[in-house]
């Protein structure tokens, strides 16, 4: 596999953590002290941010988990502009990915809510709205990164011409 | 106080998906993203049980913001999971995004489930 084919070959696979970029190859465990650092206080701000969203739109107890969909493809459509940005465009600070992709993105965005959102629902004997919300939430996240990430290469090819 | 509780578990949860991720990285030298995997499997099966506790009566609403908002939001992600997916497919390892997309939501869910289960088994 010759990875020069391949489209938008400055970004990695994984966002987190990345053997490329100098700062996290295996090394001291005292240069991952900033990062570290850069992560907690961006996880805690997209944390904080997504208790946000659950404060100002609730989730009735077995209605529709709207707020968590509405926030994991909004995550997902930032992931796609910031990665292309800062792999493509943008030289920026070494802490810059780890605090903002891997902390405030990770951090807003959630795996689990979601997992045990359809769980609930199937244990209350709504099993349709679980498997629609499984699907939909799949189908939005991904149309929202593809489109996020493809709009955003265009952008920056289009300036670079 | 509520905030702060959020913020905590997040500033636990969010570092311990990094270096997770970072330690099945060196083990492992493969495309397939390992690492997401681990940290989504393993919050769902923690806030599963978290849930299942609240349910019957053995957490407050105060570990609920600590550990299932703050640790378990933060230590899970859907942003890496969906970027990972989209790399996997654009770079030809078609078969490894749809093993991904699958392997997250069966796994991820039947940890949920398992997680619900066990907080049952041990709290009625």
């Amino acid at each position: 596999m010759k990875p020069q084919h391949y489209p938008a070959v400055g970004e990695p696979t994984d966002p987190d953590v990345d053997l490329h970029v100098p700062v996290q190859r295996p090394g001291p465990w005292r240069a991952q002290v900033p990062v570290v650092v850069v992560v907690a206080l961006g996880g805690a701000i997209g944390a904080s941010a997504r208790y946000g969203a659950s404060l100002l739109w609730p989730t009735a107890s077995g209605g529709f988990p709207w707020t968590t969909l509405t926030v994991n493809t909004v995550g997902c459509a930032v992931i796609g502009v910031f990665m292309v940005v800062i792999s493509d465009v943008w030289a920026a600070h070494r802490l810059v990915r780890p605090f903002f992709g891997t902390g405030v993105l990770g951090g807003f965005t959630t795996f689990s809510t979601y997992a045990v959102d359809i769980q609930q629902l199937v244990d209350a004997g709504r099993a349709g709205a679980g498997l629609a919300y499984l699907g939909l939430t799949l189908l939005v996240a991904l149309a929202a990164v593809w489109s996020a990430a493809w709009a955003t290469r265009r952008i920056v090819a289009w300036r670079q011409a | 106080m509520n905030w702060l509780l959020v913020i905590a578990g997040a500033a636990v949860g969010a570092p311990l998906r990094y270096l997770t991720d970072l330690a099945v990285q060196k083990r492992h030298d493969t495309v397939f993203p390992w690492g997401t995997l681990t940290v989504n499997v393993a919050g769902c099966l923690v806030l599963g049980l978290l849930t299942g506790a609240i349910i019957y009566g053995a957490a407050s609403d105060s570990v609920q913001l600590l550990v299932g908002t703050g640790f378990c939001g933060a230590l899970t992600t859907y942003s890496t999971f969906s970027y990972e997916t989209m790399r996997l497919a654009e770079t030809g390892a078609k078969v490894f995004a749809a093993a991904n997309v699958i392997a997250g939501v069966v796994a991820g869910l039947g940890a949920a489930f398992i997680g619900v289960a066990l907080a049952r088994a041990c709290w009625t």
